[in-house]
């Protein structure tokens, strides 16, 4: 089915254009080392031998500043040469939907768990072997295997602390619908994290009160904004009193402005409410690329201790390794929502976005 | 200089090379097409007829026809000032008037958000949009209007029409297809910009199209937005081809300044002061207050900062050579005849500047992986992307600066025995030079600023100063993002202030 639209579609392209000839193909910078002897798991469902190299292509969704000094450690344990092309991670699924089964890569690192269910959808993750996906808590990871969760954040209100005092805070999600914050809440519709606490409350509300919910946000005249991160400067500028973010964004901007210089605050609503559901960042392998046994040493990597403890301590998010300490300050992950749907199901999602559609809250 | 209709057929190997420049950079829109023709008609009519794509579709031609408009009437004003008032330290204000061109418009927005927290929707969009968009318009024109006598303003004086009359009526016309081109280039950056609306929350088809990827991983949506907004460009081109008419143009012998008394001197001084204050001077100072409030400020790792220089210098370099050799064979073609296959050709050409970066990026993943797989993120397919985007920007201006070459001295050149290509290189070449040069600046300029397509082209593990920057602000760390956001304003206001003093045509000294 793929390959027949894709042949179609390059038919079309090649009927109307014509390949530029005459440019020398630059030299391939892949090192080709000989393939060392196969590591005992995964290798009886890959059909191409298995090769470990020492190079491993990894796409990443999240920021470099927070993957390159991991991923150097990995490198200087194992030695195994990690290239890492950084982008957005739904400008990454779009090209890797579009290289198909000639993607480069070998490891897509996502920043959410839909794009790496819209790839597994289109069946271009390998399945992880059990000694990988065994370290992860069920909860926080695929049903199938195709990819595998690596940290949680949650769900949080970022305040004005200027402008609301703690009495005043929203306890829930419904709360937040509220008329009290009419015009005052800050969202991003568009954003994977914000669809899926829409989508838990679904699940754990049910269809018409999600439904309710949504048209409740609209007529109380929300601030749209594109991404996260401009909802926080929003509310750390006095802009927006209210902010519907991930915790994470909150101690990525102290971090960079100091403490002092801090308006905003984090808010959690009471346990279970689905305004403090936790979302997952992950990683799955390509297909295109899985007979390189480097990138299950890569993917294992990324749920070590001491990657997970890594993540804690440089982006506080949660660790998804049981036995890991929780950032400190933080509501344990117990105490947070966890919805019983599999956070990659895009077909869940698809009735999310079907809601948010109807309100016009995307597009 | 009128064209050549019906009696000279072009000569074929002009309208193959044509033809095939236009296959190359139309790979986008089939790519588009085809995308698209995977949904059934009836869900091509399900997208499009939702509530919201009509607003999208709104907010996007009103934001575009109110900037493109503004920048035409204020471009020319500013020329006009430039050119035609005595003005202290006129040539420094004709440098500065071109510096809003090196501010990608990502960062213009980022800057006034930091200085005035909460600007969003039209009201900002359009003002910014305007102000880093209006040299498009004000360097053709200046160029032309130096190159134009202002005698016959002079005459229109003495007869008694006030100065904006005399220019209205006398000069106007001689600059106009210079302004209709800009302002049709102003047309097509607002379309397809994407960072700028988003900062300001404005929502344009852009955003629909950034939507369908990210929340329903939807490429066949997301090309039928994009086929929206070549709808909307292919009208625009349509009717600016209509707009642009022929004037014979008076060539300068002495350009005559005029004075003008203190207090509009200050008028004149505050229209041309706008977009260089409100595109560079309080973004670059929101900017620094960041980074005077920033805790990422780190060493700057200069190996890093100088190769990420050298990859962005060397490929706009590259992309503006490409680009200018796709654009030439169109240009020629357009400039000297008029026929129903020449107008398709040219049309055809400024398209792909509608296109946003990302969609042209993921046209050409599947089209280098299915063609020439070897060259898939390397800098030839990135070059390539790079000209295919930015090749009508040369486009327009080598046109023009082909037709102001009057073919009496071509048909001197081929009574004397010269052969056409031959005549065609003695004759038009040096005298259209500085035409094809603008283009080629500004084809330059605005691969170095280029973000989305460069994300998903380039060589992995390779930087320009554009990805450099997202890397770094997309972490929030402003502070580390500071001195790429510096250099590469200051390495792509050089190429904009090279182009403040181009002359339109070359002076036909012989």
């Amino acid at each position: 089915m793929h390959s027949f639209a894709r042949a179609k579609t390059l038919s079309l392209v090649l009927v109307a254009s014509f390949a530029v000839a005459g440019c020398a193909p630059s030299a391939e910078e892949t090192p080709e080392v000989s393939p060392a002897p196969a590591p005992e798991s995964s290798s009886e469902e890959v059909a191409v031998e298995p090769e470990a190299d020492n190079y491993v292509i990894m796409y990443s969704g999240r920021e470099e500043s927070l993957v390159q000094p991991l991923i150097d450690i990995f490198t200087e344990q194992t030695g195994i040469d990690v290239d890492i092309r950084y982008a957005g991670t739904s400008e990454l699924a779009a090209q890797i939907l579009e290289e198909g089964t000639q993607s480069p890569a070998s490891v897509f690192l996502s920043q959410d768990a839909g794009a790496l269910g819209a790839l597994a959808d289109a069946g271009l993750f390998d399945t992880l072997p059990a000694d990988i996906t065994s370290r992860v808590d069920p909860a926080f990871t695929s049903q199938d295997g195709t990819w595998i969760g690596v940290t949680g954040r949650a769900r949080v209100v970022a305040y004005d602390s200027e402008a609301v005092t703690e009495s005043e805070l929203p306890q829930s999600a419904d709360e937040i619908v509220g008329p009290q914050w009419s015009g005052k809440v800050g969202v991003a519709p568009a954003n994977a994290s914000f669809q899926s606490f829409v989508t838990a409350y679904r699940v754990l509300k049910g269809e018409a009160a999600a439904d309710q919910w949504v048209s409740g946000l609209v007529i109380n005249d929300p601030q749209i904004f594109e991404k996260n991160s401009a909802i926080l400067e929003a509310v750390n500028a006095g802009e927006v009193p209210l902010g519907l973010i991930n915790h994470y964004y909150w101690y990525r901007m102290e971090a960079e402005r100091g403490a002092e210089n801090m308006r905003a605050r984090l808010h959690f609503t009471e346990a279970g409410d689905p305004a403090s559901i936790v979302n997952v960042a992950g990683a799955g392998i390509l297909k295109a690329q899985s007979f390189d046994l480097d990138a299950y040493e890569l993917v294992a990597f990324l749920v070590s201790d001491l990657a997970q403890e890594y993540f804690v301590a440089t982006t506080f998010e949660y660790p998804l390794v049981p036995g890991i300490a929780s950032p400190a300050g933080l509501p344990a992950l117990a105490d947070l929502a966890v919805a019983d749907f599999d956070l990659s199901d895009l077909s869940t999602l698809a009735d999310t976005q079907e809601i948010l559609r109807k309100y016009g809250l995307i597009f | 200089m009128e064209k050549v209709r019906g009696k000279e057929k072009p000569r074929l190997w002009l309208v193959l090379s044509a033809t095939v420049a236009i296959a190359v950079v139309s790979i986008p829109l089939v790519y588009l097409v085809a995308r698209g023709s995977e949904l059934s008609a009836g869900q091509i009519l399900q997208v499009l007829s939702r509530p919201r794509v009509g607003e999208l579709a709104l907010n996007t031609v009103g934001l575009s026809l109110a900037v493109s408009v503004t920048a035409v009437v204020l471009g020319t004003a500013i020329a006009g000032i430039l050119t035609r008032v005595r003005l202290r330290y006129g040539k420094t204000l004709l440098l500065i008037s071109a510096l809003p061109l090196a501010v990608p418009s990502y960062l213009a927005s980022y800057g006034w958000l930091v200085a005035v927290p909460g600007l969003q929707g039209f009201i900002p969009s359009y003002v910014l949009l305007t102000a880093v968009t209006v040299p498009y318009v004000t360097l053709p024109v200046a160029a032309a209007l130096r190159g134009t006598s202002a005698d016959g303003e002079s005459v229109a004086r003495t007869l008694g029409l006030g100065p904006i009359r005399a220019f209205a009526s006398v000069t106007w016309p001689q600059v106009r297809p210079a302004a209709v081109a800009g302002g049709l280039l102003v047309f097509l950056y607002t379309l397809s910009d994407f960072g700028l609306v988003a900062m300001l929350r404005y929502e344009t088809l852009t955003w629909g199209i950034q939507q369908a990827y990210a929340a329903s991983f939807d490429r066949s949506q997301a090309a039928i937005l994009a086929l929206l907004l070549v709808v909307i460009a292919l009208v625009v081109v349509i009717a600016e081809r209509g707009a642009r008419r022929q004037v014979r143009r008076t060539t300068a012998t002495h350009i005559s300044t005029e004075m003008i008394s203190a207090p509009w001197r200050t008028v004149a001084l505050a229209l041309v002061a706008l977009p260089p204050v409100v595109g560079v001077l309080i973004p670059l100072g929101g900017l620094g207050v960041r980074l005077v409030g920033a805790e990422t400020i780190r060493e700057v790792d200069l190996s890093r900062l100088a190769l990420a220089t050298g990859v962005t210098v060397g490929a706009s370099a590259l992309a503006a050579i490409v680009a200018l050799i796709i654009a030439l064979p169109l240009a020629a073609l357009a400039a000297r005849y008029s026929n129903r296959w020449v107008g398709v050709l040219e049309t055809l050409g400024y398209l792909p500047h509608a296109v946003p970066g990302i969609v042209v990026g993921l046209s050409l993943v599947f089209f280098s992986l299915s063609v020439v797989p070897a060259l898939y993120q390397t800098m030839v397919v990135l070059v390539f992307a790079y000209a295919v985007l930015f090749m009508p920007k040369a486009l327009g201006t080598a046109r023009s600066s082909i037709e102001s070459v009057s073919p009496d001295l071509i048909s001197v050149a081929r009574t004397l025995g010269s052969s056409p290509l031959r005549a065609w290189a003695r004759v038009t070449l040096p005298l259209a030079l500085p035409g094809f040069g603008i283009g080629a600046l500004l084809v330059a300029i605005t691969t170095m600023k280029e973000l989305p397509a460069t994300l998903l082209l380039r060589p992995t593990g390779v930087n320009t100063l554009a990805t450099e920057l997202w890397s770094r602000t997309s972490a929030g760390e402003f502070g580390a993002a500071a001195p790429y956001a510096a250099v590469l304003v200051l390495v792509a206001a050089i190429p904009a202030m090279i182009l403040s003093g181009v002359r339109s045509v070359a002076k036909e000294e012989m």
